[in-house]
């Protein structure tokens, strides 16, 4: 049982945290023929707009409706209805996703009105799903407003079935936004592999994968079709993956029906035996061959790694659920997880496999690094690894100082057998020789707030 | 804010900028900005031109006083370089949650000052409004007050919420805020006749080293860089500069034109891309300082470095032109400072085929027009999907261009090259347009394009695009 803390400083130091409606953008652009719209001044779409290109390396869909100062204290309607209409006929989308900001939210707009309004005087737009989701910036965090979207495409989006049909191998897959292209591809497999037919809501591993379009297009590359996701209804199971999808699983179980099973985290040994055992359960397939020898690939991989985690003092700093995700899997390797730093509240923090889980920032992070073996966390913590001379590994969003985030793999079998790889290279490049002097019993422990000193 | 839009008022209507002094008295009031078209804009805000002006300072807190979103989305971004204290790479926010919303987030400012001194001592804490933090009425100026009275140092208010404009508009209220708590507030310890500002250059990639050994070499000191790896005392007494250079770029130019005003430094406009420009930036250096009352030898050893380090230059690029002969270049960006470098292009032998002309003045397309002699396409306004079909048919070679045209041009599996401000290589010098010449080589000549341009074993050649994908 982890204590669950917040930070009681009044100045956040080197942020770990992002604001609520990026999330939101980023949830829209696993949606085919989407354009994310944010209703606020133009500086909340660019930053989120540089930061995608940094970490994914494509382009980027997302626009906003550029609030101006005067039309801040007038109200936004005017720019609502502008920004859908130049959208409209610039991008001819078929979804356009509309979140609020700290802008739009203090100003107090009624979106759910404008679009109302919109609709009834443009008819000509008919054509194009329009989904509003409220994300203030001063509340939450990047993975709220990641699952605050998905829940609103289910309640927009599905179709209520009027007859109960289900298909035996259709499955809708709900991740949460600390999965990868890379790992959507991973789990794909996985699916079609017990002769499954995965929904994925969203799906960034058609828009984000890093590929190259046959013909030019402004809005996302991919992702799963407006047609397929009113059909989730017919699926005869979701699967949601993170606890942050829980409300979009469940809200989709009372629109539709289809039972839903959560997994906090795909990474893992046991955490893998259970999706195994499900899958092949509701399959009535047995696990393939391949799966099989890939579990067995992976226990190998833990005997062999197991030598340089045992031990080892690892400060993990990252989105909830990707931080449960993280440090399970380094406790379960043998390492202590010296400390953990997260944005927001979630349930599974407090069942964390360490003593105190803090939310705070990565000033929080480097001040509990001292004497620690490994710093995980986004490209951000990258000063204090530096600083402190301890092995970094990058995760999460965003990693804009190293190739391939998009294809960075931790679920599956497969996905923990390359992890064991990557993170167990770090120790052991970072392995200390012996002299004459190892025998002593190491000096006192520095005072943290020595090294935070900046030059 | 009312005196928040007397500044806005005031900024756009600039002497100092030609484009502005060309327009009819009414429409120069109007300044220059251009009202941002919901769903069709692009570009920042207001916040974000006023972030990038002034975090280059080395040795000051930035303090972002807004929601996480307008300092935890974007931080660590910039790639201006410091040769001292890094901590102007060390972000600051006070993350306002609802409750500040609902009873305010002064006191909440005022004691993340506080801590910021206590942790870090600064050499000064630049407080910036955010939009949020605007509509509820913080009012930053008091809190900064305030704070610098009980902390003893400055800590300065940078009241440019996002919402007010565009980025360049940002620029220039920074530039404001320099002129109005920073500069002229101390003094140097000493002067000499050979005392410059630079104004405008943010030492991306460390650019302004590049040009610094040169005026080392001349006995130039920079009292101040505004803003680039500059400290925030030597902003502060750069009021004693003899002379100033205004770096290409006009997004400050209210600041270089208010120094020649308040405190008698005159300034030129110049830049320090491409081997012609970067001789010029010297000698009008050197003249200016002489005009001031340096001894005039000055002029003379200028010359000498320039003819010297010009055919340094030269000479460095010619190994590349066998490679480079013919070659077809499309440059697209947005201002005239990319126009200095195609001397040095060419001289490489690339041929320039086509480019933007969106943010050229007349004279401005008549300089392009002298400069490309085989009759160049020039477009006011390209779209995305248009240049893609032009790179797709390969109608040139490489381009070169911002980081917005990127992946239009990498999709289309055509060479690219970053030449605006997010570019990680230094342009800037003599030493720079080896450098450009050489990224263009190792772009163009790079072995992948033969392999990726060449269809999957599955695609037959004879078969159109269209008919593959109709089978597959």
């Amino acid at each position: 049982m982890a204590k669950v803390i917040v930070s009681q400083k009044r100045c956040t130091v080197n942020p770990l945290k992002m604001s609520q409606p990026i999330g939101a953008a980023l949830a829209f652009m696993g949606i085919e023929g989407s354009m994310p719209l944010l209703h606020g001044a133009q500086g909340c779409t660019s930053f989120g707009l540089v930061l995608f290109v940094r970490h994914f390396r494509e382009a980027i869909p997302m626009q906003t409706t550029a609030m101006s100062e005067v039309a801040t204290v007038l109200g936004g309607f005017d720019n609502v209805e502008q920004a859908i209409v130049n959208i409209a006929n610039r991008s001819n989308p078929a979804v356009i996703g509309i979140c609020t900001t700290g802008v739009s939210e203090v100003k107090g707009d009624d979106l759910k009105g404008f679009l109302k309004l919109v609709r009834a005087s443009h008819p000509e737009l008919g054509h194009i799903a329009l989904v509003d989701v409220s994300t203030p910036d001063f509340r939450g965090a990047f993975q709220d407003g990641w699952s605050a979207a998905v829940t609103r495409m289910v309640e927009e989006l599905v179709e209520v079935p009027l007859i109960e049909t289900r298909f035996s191998r259709r499955v809708n897959v709900l991740p949460g936004c600390h999965l990868t292209p890379g790992d959507l591809d991973e789990l794909r497999d996985l699916f079609e592999a017990f002769s499954l037919d995965p929904f994925f809501l969203p799906d960034l591993s058609g828009s984000l994968d890093g590929h190259i379009p046959a013909e030019f297009t402004p809005t996302t590359l991919g992702g799963i079709s407006l047609e397929h996701i009113r059909r989730m209804g017919s699926a005869c199971w979701t699967v949601a993956i993170g606890e942050q999808m829980r409300g979009a699983a469940i809200t989709l179980e009372h629109r539709t029906g289809v039972p839903y099973k959560l997994f906090d985290r795909l990474t893992g040994l046991a955490a893998n035996d259970e999706l195994m055992s499900f899958l092949s359960q509701i399959s009535g397939v047995p696990v393939p061959r391949k799966y099989r020898r890939l579990r067995s690939q992976l226990v190998d991989a833990m005997l062999d790694g197991h030598f340089y985690f045992g031990g080892k003092k690892a400060v993990v700093a990252a989105e909830p659920d990707l931080l449960a995700t993280l440090t399970h899997w380094l406790h379960e390797m043998g390492c202590e997880i010296q400390a953990a730093v997260t944005t927001t509240t979630s349930p599974v923090l407090e069942h964390l496999p360490t003593e105190e889980v803090l939310i705070g920032d990565l000033e929080d992070l480097e001040l509990r690094a001292a004497g620690a073996d490994l710093i995980v966390t986004h490209s951000h913590g990258r000063q204090a690894a530096e600083r402190l001379g301890i092995p970094f590994f990058r995760i999460g969003i965003p990693v804009f100082d190293r190739l391939g985030a998009n294809h960075q793999v931790t679920v599956g079998y497969r996905g923990t057998r390359d992890l064991i790889f990557s993170v167990g290279n770090l120790f052991l490049a970072h392995g200390h020789e012996p002299t004459p002097e190892t025998w002593l019993p190491p000096a006192q422990e520095a005072n943290p707030l020595v090294s935070l000193k900046v030059p | 804010m009312s005196d928040l839009h007397a500044k806005v008022q005031q900024v756009f209507d600039e002497p100092g900028c030609a484009t502005n002094q060309a327009k009819p008295t009414r429409e120069r009031k109007k300044g220059c900005n251009q009202l941002l078209a919901p769903g069709a804009a692009a570009g920042g805000c207001a916040f974000d031109g006023a972030k990038i002006a002034l975090q280059p300072i080395t040795d000051v807190a930035h303090l972002i006083h807004g929601p996480i979103a307008c300092e935890g989305n974007s931080w660590d971004g910039r790639g201006s370089k410091s040769s001292g204290s890094q901590l102007y790479r060390t972000s600051f926010s006070t993350d306002m949650t609802e409750q500040d919303i609902v009873f305010g987030g002064e006191k909440h400012l005022y004691k993340a000052i506080q801590e910021i001194a206590g942790k870090y001592n600064p050499a000064a804490v630049f407080v910036y409004q955010t939009c949020v933090s605007a509509m509820i009425g913080d009012d930053l100026e008091a809190v900064c007050k305030a704070a610098a009275a009980k902390l003893g140092k400055p800590v300065i208010p940078v009241n440019v919420p996002g919402f007010v404009g565009s980025k360049n508009l940002g620029n220039k209220l920074a530039g404001e805020v320099l002129l109005d708590h920073v500069i002229g507030t101390e003094e140097p310890e000493e002067t000499t006749p050979y005392d410059i500002n630079i104004i405008g250059e943010y030492n991306l990639s460390g650019e302004l080293w590049q040009v610094k050994p040169l005026l080392d070499e001349l006995g130039i000191r920079i009292l101040a860089c505004i803003s680039g790896d500059a400290k925030y005392h030597e902003v502060a007494r750069s009021h004693r500069a003899r002379a100033a250079m205004m770096v290409c770029s006009k997004a400050m130019i209210n600041v270089a034109r208010k120094m020649e005003e308040r405190y008698g430094i005159p300034y030129f406009e110049g830049s320090f891309y491409g081997i012609g420009d970067m001789s010029d930036a010297l000698r009008n250096i050197a003249q200016l300082l002489v005009d001031r009352g340096a001894p005039a030898e000055l002029l003379a050893r200028t010359e000498v470095v320039i003819a010297r380090e010009e055919s340094r230059a030269w000479q460095r690029i010619a190994p590349y032109r066998p490679a480079l002969l013919g070659k077809s270049v499309l440059l697209f960006t947005g201002g005239v400072k990319s126009w200095s470098v195609v001397a040095a292009l060419q001289e490489a032998g690339l041929v320039i085929t086509g480019t933007s002309v969106k943010k050229s003045t007349p004279g401005d397309k008549e300089r392009i027009k002298e400069l490309m002699k085989e009759d160049p396409h020039m477009f006011d306004d390209l779209k995305p999907r248009e240049m893609y079909r032009m790179l797709k048919e390969a109608q040139t070679d490489i381009m070169l261009s911002g980081g917005r045209s990127q992946f239009v041009a990498l999709k289309a599996r055509m060479p690219w090259l970053d030449i605006n401000q997010e570019r990680h290589q230094a342009y800037a010098g003599y030493e720079g347009m080896v450098t450009l010449v050489r990224e263009i080589e190792k772009a163009l000549c790079n072995p992948i394009w033969e392999q990726i341009r060449k269809p999957a074993p599955w695609e037959h050649a004879a078969m159109d695009d269209e008919l593959a994908i109709h089978i597959a």
